[in-house]
């Protein structure tokens, strides 16, 4: 069992703050690299009224019913559960498309957790951009949380302020996500690296996902690109899930960054990494 | 605090205002008026738990109270009453009310509401804050604050006195908000986005690449200068 109470499946939901750095695709394939690995998932779409899990999961066309009529009990949760095409382990509670996010409550996302724990390896959550409702919902049941970011000014900002709201709910600091980097531009200096956000934001990194042409067409067919060997970004997500389920995966070389040890080195000379070596 | 007639004291993220139930009360919001502007900018954007003990207040008395608590950028949050004509006159305002001094209840609801005040109080005496300031969150602190970790880009903190950030200053900082410019403000590396000490403004030049080093900003001159520490 995954679950940190030794009483069932672990809930992780997957946030960020600001909106497009990859939050659904993010849990769309972590949850397949997950059920890949042989757990039983299930996936929950937090974000009411702007609903998009199902459509990257490929499952658009088989809802009937969503998270909202479970939460409102106009269906038994199981009615909810859409099975995954490939892999009969994963399911997808999708949201409701038609109402807001005060339809669900933080205590109906807690008893839907609670109602999947004992049945689930994982539940993952995700959640809504913002800071709001949404975002208080989908983190209140949450054991674990990771925060997607990107290696921009502004992803990075909402990241952080995301942290501290986490903190402060007794759900953080989390995970990070790094999502869409580009090696070439961090290179010649114009995208901020992996050591810089995690100089900012001082969490601990549980992936770093390369850009990638292939996740864009893979979210509009609706097939993870996790299901595409091909593709490095789906490598990525495939390492988070192991990272995720308890292993230790070393970074990619492509995640590395060339002057890491370089960059530790100096800062830790600066000083401030003295205190959070202590 | 300031006069006889009311006292002002940090209680978890508000600001707890109590009046004297005795003296009148054109006086005492005379005289918190005046306290409140010759504190600058200190209190600005505090949320405000007031205090009035027996005594009845008639709405228009709250008003023009709440009027002059956000002409100086503070919002009234909630008031403690023991009188019925006092709570009446707050709900009609679609104010928190309570009767006596049951704060409990009323400051323990904000943990439901983690981004309505993103502020961290603390009371007279300097303040140690053992953690890095994230964005968003803003500490202020009567007397000097020791961060003993970052400030990161977005987070504030103002302080009467001097500010120490044992760590990254990227953040904001007001030292000597009340108008002391012998306060000063000391980083391990100072990359403030904005460095104010009294009524002066600086901010940082572009990053230069130079390895972080211990730095200290002080007034000389009348200007905010940097030198090594």
């Amino acid at each position: 069992m995954a679950g940190e109470n030794g009483m069932g499946g672990k809930i992780v939901t997957i946030t960020s703050g600001k909106g497009g750095v990859g939050k659904t695709t993010a849990t769309a394939n972590i949850g397949v690299a997950l059920a890949q690995l042989g757990k039983r998932v299930v996936l929950i779409d937090a974000d009411i009224g702007l609903r998009n899990l199902d459509v990257v999961m490929g499952l658009e066309n088989r809802i009937v019913y969503n998270l909202v009529d479970v939460a409102e009990g106009r269906c038994k949760l199981r009615q909810a559960m859409i099975k995954h095409k490939l892999l009969p382990d994963l399911h997808l509670i999708p949201a409701s498309q038609t109402r807001d996010k005060s339809a669900v409550s933080q205590s109906d996302m807690i008893q839907v957790s609670d109602w999947l724990r004992p049945e689930v390896d994982y539940v993952l959550i995700d959640s809504p951009a913002g800071i709001e409702r949404g975002f208080r919902n989908a983190i209140a049941p949450a054991d674990e949380v990771l925060i997607v970011t990107n290696p921009e000014v502004s992803a990075v900002r909402d990241a952080d302020r995301i942290i501290g709201l986490l903190e402060a709910a007794g759900k953080g600091p989390g995970k990070l996500v790094l999502n869409r980097i580009r090696q070439d531009m961090v290179s010649k200096g114009e995208m901020l690296s992996a050591d810089d956000v995690t100089d900012i934001l001082a969490i601990k990194m549980i992936g770093i996902v390369p850009e990638d042409q292939f996740v864009v067409p893979a979210s509009n067919k609706g097939v993870p690109v996790v299901l595409n060997e091909e593709s490095r970004a789906g490598l990525a997500y495939h390492n988070i899930a192991r990272r995720l389920n308890g292993e230790n995966v070393p970074f990619l070389p492509l995640e590395e960054e060339d002057g890491f040890l370089r960059r530790l080195t100096r800062l830790f000379s600066g000083g401030n990494q003295l205190l959070k070596q202590g | 605090m300031e006069g006889q007639s009311f006292a002002i004291k940090g209680v978890g993220e508000s600001l707890l205002i109590q009046i004297d139930p005795a003296v009148e009360w054109t006086a005492t919001t005379g005289d918190l008026a005046a306290h409140l502007d010759e504190q600058g900018r200190f209190y600005e954007g505090g949320r405000i738990i007031l205090e009035v003990g027996e005594r009845p207040v008639p709405k228009y008395e709250l008003t023009s109270l709440k009027a002059l608590l956000e002409r100086r950028g503070l919002s009234l949050w909630a008031v403690l009453s023991k009188s019925e004509t006092t709570r009446n006159s707050t709900q009609a305002l679609d104010i928190r009310t309570s009767a006596g001094s049951a704060l409990a209840g009323i400051v323990e609801e904000q943990d439901d509401e983690p981004e309505a005040s993103a502020e961290d109080k603390s009371g007279s005496g300097g303040i140690l804050v053992r953690h890095t300031i994230r964005s968003g969150r803003v500490v202020r602190g009567e007397g000097h604050v020791v961060v003993y970790g970052d400030i990161n880009p977005g987070a504030e903190v103002i302080a009467t006195g001097d500010v120490m950030v044992w760590g990254h200053l990227r953040g904001i900082v007001h030292a000597g908000a009340n108008g002391d410019e012998g306060s000063v403000v000391c980083a391990l590396d100072m990359a403030p986005m904005q460095l104010r000490i009294a009524g002066l403004v600086a901010t940082s030049p572009a990053d230069n690449g130079d390895a972080p080093r211990p730095e200290v900003a002080l007034v000389r001159e009348g200007r905010i200068q940097v030198e090594s520490w």
